[in-house]
C-alpha cells in the first residue's frame, strides 16, 4: 500500500497499517508548551494524579511573555518553575531562551520521524525538520501528560511542488505568502501539507521553517518536507536521541497536487486583515507605517537578520519609523551578535528585544495605538492582535520590512539587494 | 428540540477576535472571560447575548491561534451551539474537548440573519427555522465519546479509571 508521510508514521505510532480518514490512539515522542504550562497545571490538577505519566516527555519552554512585564505573568512563569521541580521534568527552557519553536528545534527534539504535539498553533514548524508537528490546545495537553496518549484522524495530504529558482529579492515567505493568498487560509484546513517538487531541497533549514511555520495559516494540521542531507546531517550533528526518516512513497494518494514556479515570483505582502490577502508588494508600495518588526518563531534566524542587515548597512531607518528587531533565540542573538548583525541594526537605529514572542501577539510589549500600522515578518495579521483594535498588520519578507524601514513607507526590496 | 436566537457572522473569524491575545496568558475567571467574548469583531456582543444563543458563521471559524479560551468563553458566555459551514482544526477539538457544540452545516449559514429565533434538534442533525429545515453533519463516533463523558478531562478521568 503506498503510503503518505503522513499515513506512514501514524501507522508506525498506531502499530498498524492506515489510511487518511482514520482515528488513531497515538503516543507522541515529545510535547511542548509554553507560559500556557500554568493554564495546563491547572487543568492537570483536576485530574488528582499525583505525578505525570512521562516526565521526559514534557518539554516547557517560556516565550510568551518573558521576562514577565505584570505580576500576575511572574505568577504564572512561579507556578511553572516549581511544577517542573516538583515533577522533576528533565526538559524545561526559562525566559532566557527564545521562541518555543526554535528553542525546540535547535536543541534536537524535532527531528525526522518524530511525533510531536504542542499547545501552540505553529506547533507546524517542526516539519521542516521531518517530523510529524500538530498543534493542540491547554485541556488536551493536561489529558496528555496524564495518559501520554492522544486521539489523531490521520489527515489527508495537500502536496506543494516548487520548482524553479528564487529571483533577487525574493524569499520563502514570498513563497508561502502567494501560496496562501492564491489558496485560501482555510486550503488545507484539516490536512498535512506536503511541501516537495525539485527547488524543496534548495530551501535553507531555517527557510524551511518559514514554510512549515505558515502551514498553520493554512490550516494544515502539519506542514512536511522530507527529510535530505542537509536534515539528516544536521539531525545526526544536534539530534537528541535516534531518529528514523520517513518519507511518502512514491505514488501515495494525495488530495491535490498544486505547482508553484519560483522563478517567476515577486516580493509578497499580506494586508490586513487576513493572512490570505496578499498582494506584490509593488501594489502597496508607498504605503506609510510606524513600527517594523523584524523577527520571530516565522523570520528571526540567522539568514532572516543578515539580509536585512546588508540591506540597513551603513544607513538608518527612516526617522517616522521604529525599528524592532526580535532573534528567534539567544543562539540566534549570538550568533547574530558574533557575526556584527546586530551592531549594524543597532546603528541603523533598531531597538534590539530580548529573544522570545515579544510584540506578535500583542501581550506584553512593541503594542501598537490606534490607528498605527506596522509592517512585520510574523506569521498573523488579524485585527488588534498586535494592539489597537483599530491597528493593521501587514506581513512581508525580512527583505521588505527593512527596505520598508528605511524608506518610511512599504517598499520593495528588490533595488536594494 | 432547543431554542437559541442567532448571532451572524461572516467567514474566517479568527481567534484572536474571539478572545483576545491580550487576555489569553490572564487567568480570568468564566464570567469575565465571557465578558471579553468577541470584543475586537463585535462590541455588542458580550452585553447582548442570552443563555442559549447560537453564533452562526461561514467557513474556517475559530482559525489562528490554539487559545482554547476562544472556545471556553463562548460557552462561558451562555452560547449552546455553533454553526459554520467550516471550523479550523484546532478550534473544532478544542471545543470539543470544552463541551460547546460544533455544527458544521453548508446550508443553514447563508440562510440564518442575525436575530433569527432557531430550534436545533441535536439527535436528529436539524436545524429548523420558520418552517425551514437546514442540517448539519453528525459528530464522528469517535470524538461522540469524549462530548458524551462531558468534555475531555472527564473522559480521560474514566479512561484512568479503567485498569
Amino acid at each position: 500500500m503506498k503510503q503518505t508521510f503522513s499515513e506512514k508514521i501514524l501507522s508506525r505510532k498506531a502499530g498498524r497499517s492506515v489510511r487518511a480518514g482514520e482515528v488513531i490512539t497515538a503516543s507522541p515522542d515529545f510535547y511542548l508548551s509554553h507560559d500556557n504550562s500554568s493554564a495546563i497545571i491547572g487543568e492537570f490538577k483536576k485530574l488528582g494524579l499525583a505525578k505525570v505519566k512521562a516526565p521526559g516527555k514534557i518539554v516547557i519552554i517560556l516565550d510568551h511573555i518573558v521576562p514577565a512585564s505584570e505580576e500576575k505573568y511572574a505568577q504564572n512563569h512561579k507556578t511553572i518553575r516549581e511544577f517542573v521541580r516538583a515533577q522533576g521534568l528533565p526538559h524545561f527552557f526559562d525566559i532566557q531562551h527564545g521562541v518555543c519553536h526554535q528553542v525546540l528545534s535547535e536543541s534536537g527534539f524535532a527531528l525526522p520521524g518524530r511525533l510531536i504535539m504542542g499547545s501552540d498553533s505553529h506547533t507546524t514548524t517542526y516539519g521542516a525538520y521531518g517530523a510529524f508537528a500538530a498543534g493542540i490546545g491547554r485541556t488536551e495537553m493536561a489529558s496528555i501528560w496524564a495518559t501520554d496518549e492522544i486521539w489523531l484522524r490521520v489527515p489527508e495530504t495537500l502536496r506543494i511542488e516548487f520548482r524553479g529558482a528564487f529571483p533577487r529579492g525574493v524569499f520563502a515567505k514570498d513563497a508561502i505568502l502567494k501560496v496562501i493568498g492564491d489558496n485560501g487560509a482555510d486550503r488545507a484546513n484539516y490536512e498535512a501539507v506536503e511541501f516537495a517538487g525539485p527547488a524543496s531541497s534548495s530551501f535553507s533549514l531555517a527557510s524551511r521553517m518559514v514554510l512549515a511555520n505558515m502551514a498553520a495559516e493554512m490550516g494544515a494540521k502539519n506542514g512536511y518536507f522530507a527529510p535530505d542531507d542537509l536534515t539528516l546531517d544536521w539531525a545526526r550533528a544536534h539530534g537528541r536521541g535516534g531518529f528514523e526518516p520517513v518519507s511518502s512513497d512514491p505514488g501515495a494518494a494525495y488530495e491535490a497536487v498544486l505547482d508553484c514556479d519560483l522563478s517567476v515570483l515577486e516580493p509578497q505582502i499580506a494586508c490586513p486583515h487576513t493572512v490570505d490577502n496578499v498582494k506584490p508588494v509593488r501594489e502597496v508600495e508607498g504605503k506609510p507605517f510606524h513600527q517594523a518588526l523584524l523577527g520571530t518563531c516565522t523570520n528571526g534566524r540567522f539568514e532572516d537578520l543578515e539580509v536585512a542587515a546588508r540591506i540597513l548597512t551603513g544607513r538608518t531607518v527612516h526617522p517616522g519609523i521604529r525599528l524592532l528587531v526580535l532573534p528567534a533565540s539567544r543562539a540566534v542573538y549570538l550568533e547574530a551578535m558574533k557575526a556584527g548583525l546586530l551592531e549594524i541594526l543597532s546603528e541603523a537605529g533598531g531597538v534590539i528585544l530580548n529573544p522570545g514572542c515579544g510584540p506578535c501577539l500583542g501581550a506584553h510589549e512593541g503594542l501598537l495605538a490606534p490607528g498605527e500600522v506596522v509592517v512585520g515578518t510574523s506569521n498573523r495579521n488579524f485585527k488588534g492582535r498586535m494592539g489597537g483594535r483599530d491597528s493593521e498588520i501587514y506581513l512581508a519578507s525580512p527583505a521588505t520590512v527593512a527596505a520598508s524601514a528605511l524608506e518610511g513607507k512599504i517598499a520593495d526590496p528588490r533595488k536594494y539587494l | 428540540m432547543s431554542k437559541g436566537r442567532v448571532w451572524k457572522y461572516g467567514d474566517d473569524v479568527n481567534t484572536d477576535v474571539i478572545y483576545a491575545g491580550r487576555y489569553t496568558y490572564q487567568q480570568l475567571e468564566p464570567a469575565e472571560m465571557a465578558k471579553k467574548a468577541f470584543e475586537d469583531l463585535d462590541p455588542a456582543f458580550a452585553s447582548g447575548v442570552k443563555p442559549g444563543d447560537v453564533i452562526v458563521a461561514g467557513k474556517n471559524f475559530g482559525c489562528g491561534s490554539s487559545r482554547e479560551q476562544a472556545a471556553a468563553c463562548l460557552r462561558y458566555a451562555g452560547v449552546q451551539a455553533v454553526i459554520a459551514k467550516s471550523f479550523s482544526r484546532i478550534y473544532f477539538r478544542n471545543a470539543i474537548n470544552l463541551g460547546l457544540a460544533v455544527l458544521q452545516s453548508l446550508d443553514a449559514p447563508d440562510a440564518l440573519p442575525s436575530g433569527d429565533e432557531i430550534d436545533i434538534d441535536f439527535e436528529g442533525g436539524r436545524i429548523l427555522s420558520g418552517g425551514r429545515v437546514f442540517t448539519f453533519f453528525p459528530l464522528p463516533e469517535s470524538v461522540l465519546g469524549i462530548v458524551r463523558a462531558g468534555g475531555l478531562l472527564e473522559w480521560t478521568k474514566k479512561k484512568l479509571a479503567t485498569p
